[in-house]
């Protein structure tokens, strides 16, 4: 832990004389009882932590104490009528303010929010306290909320994913390995006749599920409906040729909740396993669909397009962190969550945190990877993250030793990419993930002996050696620009 | 014959894979066993994707902690259904899991005829699917040869 700040330079705390604190004017944040050293959290309070960088001599505690008054109560002048109200609870406490260590100027805030503040079940509510005003406040250069403890009796109030990785397992009968699975490619400009041709391919070859990618809704080059009933044809065409369920995540975000919930009817219908939303419809939007997967008993998948806007500069924004404990709390069954050794960013302990946050019946504090708190999950379902961007065959065992069996592996570009076609791209990546799992439950140490494990695998695999043949060079080292500054996170070794 | 890559049934963590000697099984089982799974056998002759319940060869073996053991039984299963498909299952009573953690199939018939699509087009180019066996209309215990 870093030191605190100390209270030395700290003039004025709260005034508690009535008659003085709410005479009409301008008091300090700290001086109307935002800021309160000793107060201890208790158990049913929401708990965050911020990140803030106070402008230029503006004292780190009034800061924070500004934090926890714009996020509740509080408002730029006194106001009488607070009175009328039982204040003390309601206004939200910054209890503790710390330096962040090798950053000058930014300090870590922790602030408590009494559950009388929060809506029962409502993201939407949360988010409109937590980071609505406050993250605008002038005196404040930038703020980003790092972290966020959800007391049990909130989590109750949420009915959380709708399906949940232990049953999607059972579902989709498969179990003691990672899924496997493909965005289609290109993105964009496929016909419907051809795009389900990839979603045959990918899933004949060995994926369990084929993906809409985040931008394909209904353009002119493809509308929605075609796209379903021919991705549908392929992927029951798939599970007779293999004998195994299939499935392919109908992208069903739309303009409108009735438009979704129409698109999300038809892939029901033409019995789909699953269906995907983007993280742009919001959060309201988000908590509807899952209630309509809830009761279609569907598997709703997250894709977290326009996240990177707000979670990846350190200094302000949300962590997503954050945002995965809010979707796990709102209702989806699969999260994107980073790859470590892709394209996208993301440190390798950041990205394990966020993986934890969506797995763990309870998450342990765990400052290296960024979980500033304790979480009891209060038995909520858990979330299946999801790896894609940039990885490939040659990574499969630094992905298994970082990410274990509960994540499904996204190999778009490095499935449809495969020089001998988009079925070879797949028995690669399969025969790749089946070769590491069964290495790794005999006692061998992936991590070390994972590439010979994969040359041993591609001597009876054709596909595989071609995969790896062909990218073997690939990697997307570079510094990662969100890590936790509670201890140096190593960078993955190629 | 099924035509995907591999020519058979993709059920389980390691159908892509060379068949697994019993030695590579047990060393499997010995993994599960270490995690606190009890181990089942179980068989079927009609491995639909979505038959879940294949039928049991005597209950999961909760008491069971020798590799040794459950290769025993495995034997026994293979020797009286040798023309079947024999998966292992490993049971995790872990709260908030409580359920299956492994699965593999470790028995199959010389010859795997595998599926087939039935469609009934209906209104607005929308489609009923069915996956049916191939050998799935003769009776249990007949449909992989005498």
């Amino acid at each position: 832990m870093n030191q605190p700040v100390e209270g030395v330079h700290i003039a004025g705390t709260e005034i508690r004389d009535a008659k003085q604190r709410y005479a009409a004017g301008v008091l300090k944040y700290r001086q109307m009882g935002y800021w309160v050293p000793d107060y201890q959290p208790r158990e049913t309070d929401v708990l965050c932590v911020f990140r803030i960088t106070p402008q230029e001599g503006v004292d780190p505690v009034e800061a924070a104490a500004a934090v926890a008054g714009e996020s509740s109560t509080a408002t730029w002048t006194v106001v009488w009528t607070d009175r009328l109200t039982a204040c003390d609870s309601y206004r939200a406490k910054a209890y503790a303010v710390e330096p962040v260590p090798g950053n000058p100027g930014q300090y870590f805030a922790w602030v408590a929010y009494d559950l009388i503040l929060f809506e029962e079940g409502s993201i939407a509510n949360m988010t409109a306290s937590l980071i609505g005003n406050v993250f605008s406040f002038k005196p404040l250069k930038a703020c980003r909320l790092e972290d966020i403890r959800i007391p049990v009796a909130y989590a109750k109030t949420f009915k959380g994913p709708p399906t949940g990785l232990v049953v999607e397992r059972e579902r989709l009968d498969k179990f003691g390995r990672p899924l496997l699975g493909a965005t289609t490619k290109p993105k964009l400009g496929l016909s419907a006749r051809n795009y389900g041709r990839v979603i045959y391919e990918g899933l004949k070859g060995g994926l369990d599920f084929m993906k809409d990618d985040e931008n394909i809704n209904s353009q002119p080059f493809m509308h929605w409906r075609d796209r379903f009933l021919y991705v549908m044809d392929g992927v029951n065409k798939a599970a007779a040729a293999t004998g195994e369920v299939k499935g392919s995540y109908l992208n069903v975000t739309a303009a409108t909740m009735e438009d979704m919930y129409e698109r999300a009817e038809f892939a029901k219908e033409l019995g789909s396993v699953i269906v995907m939303v983007d993280l742009v419809i919001g959060w309201t939007a988000i908590q509807s669909m899952a209630n309509w997967a809830r009761r279609n008993d569907m598997i709703l998948h997250m894709h977290r397009a326009g996240h990177g806007t707000y979670t990846r500069q350190k200094s302000h924004g949300v962590s997503f962190r954050v945002i995965a404990k809010w979707l796990r709390l709102a209702g989806c069954d699969h999260l994107h969550a980073g790859t470590a050794v892709g394209k996208l960013e993301g440190d390798p302990m950041t990205v394990q945190g966020y993986y934890n946050v969506c797995r763990d019946a309870f998450t342990r504090k765990d400052l290296p990877r960024g979980l500033y708190f304790d979480q009891d999950w209060a038995d909520l379902k858990k979330v299946m993250p999801v790896a894609s961007g940039g990885i490939h065959a040659g990574q499969m065992h630094q992905l298994i030793d970082l990410f274990g069996d509960d994540v499904v592996l996204q190999f778009g570009g490095g499935t449809i990419g495969h020089p001998a076609g988009i079925q070879a791209g797949a028995v690669a990546n399969r025969v790749a993930l089946e070769a590491m799992v069964k290495a790794r439950n005999e006692g061998r140490d992936i991590a070390t002996e994972g590439p010979e494990i994969l040359q041993a695998a591609a001597r009876f695999c054709t596909p595989l050696k071609q995969a790896l043949d062909t990218w073997k060079d690939v990697s997307f080292n570079y510094a990662s620009t969100d890590t936790s500054d509670f201890a140096t996170t190593p960078s993955v070794a190629s | 014959m099924m035509t995907n890559p591999t020519g058979r049934l993709t059920q389980g963590q390691f159908s892509f894979l060379p068949d697994l000697t019993d030695a590579e099984i047990a060393l499997q089982v010995e993994y599960g066993l270490s995690k606190g799974y009890a181990w089942s056998v179980e068989y079927t002759d009609d491995p639909h994707p979505r038959n879940t319940y294949w039928e049991m060869w005597g209950h999961p073996m909760f008491d069971l902690r020798d590799a040794a053991g459950v290769l025993m039984e495995l034997k026994a299963c293979r020797d009286a259904f040798p023309r079947h498909y024999v998966r292992l299952m490993a049971f995790d009573s872990t709260r908030g899991v409580e359920s299956i953690a492994m699965s593999f199939i470790v028995n199959r018939p010389a010859s795997e005829p595998g599926f087939f699509v039935e469609r009934q087009e209906v209104a607005g180019r929308s489609m009923r699917y069915t996956v049916r066996g191939y050998g799935a209309d003769r009776p249990e215990g007949e449909r992989y040869g005498a």
